[in-house]
């Protein structure tokens, strides 16, 4: 993973950008299969890796796929990613362990849902009981930021369509 | 596109195969990984991958712009219908026990009829997103 984003960052032809993206996305989805969170990984392969790559490939096909020389040399984005990085890696430590049972994550509704949500909800995978009905709301404003998305990108690029075709 | 003719052969073989996958993954999603968002995903990536073998007009052909729009808004409206039903059944918004008169089938009910509005928007969605970006090209060359 490490040796695809240096690739990603060196790399000025956008084509291989994309690509790269596709690879580092499958092997974080390894990465969260051996973390156990099957569902996660399968969202990350399906949309990281399969989807997004597509649309990315189709936008290239718009705009070309040669990186554009930066008008100045771009410290201060770089000076505010690293300085961000690093809050969050000071974070992590702050954290509990990694996998520790007394972990207040642990001891909240999880033990619940482990316990109850296949007789309350007939559901064996307790992912999917979480997801839809425990946390059902969630999900709803999920899907509706996903219209509302969808929605934004339609409006966006039909107008320029149809000015083009007024013109 | 139209000489390849491994990849038309291959891509009429495997299509059937991905939105099989889909469907597994969709109704699957209670007992394995998955659920109604992968499952849209698939389902949309087989349909692009239908859209960039045999051309962008013959896929509009199988699934119009039309039914993707309408895809689009038809699974928040599901998801939310389901939410009004349990209303209307005498429980609260998205309660799912009220829609049968065993709880636990009342709930497979409600996860059932939620995960296909999710997948039918996030499917129109990518589709919809995907037909814009590739048909752009086209339309600019054509004025």
């Amino acid at each position: 993973m490490v040796a695809a984003v240096a690739a990603i960052v060196v790399q000025r032809n956008l084509f291989a950008v994309v690509v790269l993206g596709g690879v580092y996305s499958f092997l974080m989805a390894s990465v969260l299969i051996a973390l156990d969170a099957v569902d996660v990984a399968m969202t990350e392969a399906s949309v990281g890796a399969g989807i997004s790559t597509a649309l990315l490939l189709g936008a290239l096909y718009l705009c070309g796929a040669e990186e554009a020389q930066p008008i100045r040399r771009p410290w201060l984005p770089l000076l505010v990613s690293l300085v961000t990085g690093g809050v969050l890696v000071y974070g992590t430590l702050g954290l509990p362990a990694f996998s520790d049972p007394q972990a207040p994550i642990h001891r909240h509704v999880v033990p619940r849902y482990v316990n109850d949500a296949e007789r309350e909800t007939g559901v064996p995978n307790v992912v999917t009981a979480v997801l839809a009905s425990y946390r059902g709301y969630d999900t709803l404003g999920e899907t509706t930021v996903v219209f509302t998305a969808g929605i934004g990108v339609i409006a966006l690029l039909r107008r320029r369509r149809r000015k083009g075709e007024g013109q | 596109m139209r000489h390849y003719l491994v990849l038309r052969v291959i891509a009429k073989l495997v299509i059937p195969f991905m939105l099989l996958f889909a469907l597994y993954v969709q109704f699957h999603g209670d007992f394995g990984p998955g659920g109604g968002f992968q499952a849209g995903v698939i389902a949309a990536a087989a349909m692009i991958f239908y859209a960039i073998v045999f051309g962008l007009p013959t896929a509009r052909k199988v699934v119009p712009d039309r039914v993707a729009e309408t895809m689009v808004a038809l699974g928040v409206l599901v998801y939310a219908g389901v939410g009004l039903a349990g209303l209307v059944l005498g429980g609260n918004y998205l309660d799912y026990f009220v829609l049968d008169h065993d709880p636990v089938h009342g709930q497979h009910r409600g996860i059932f009829w939620v995960e296909a509005g999710v997948a039918i928007t996030v499917s129109g969605v990518m589709l919809k997103i995907f037909y814009m970006f590739a048909g752009r090209r086209s339309s600019r060359d054509d004025e």
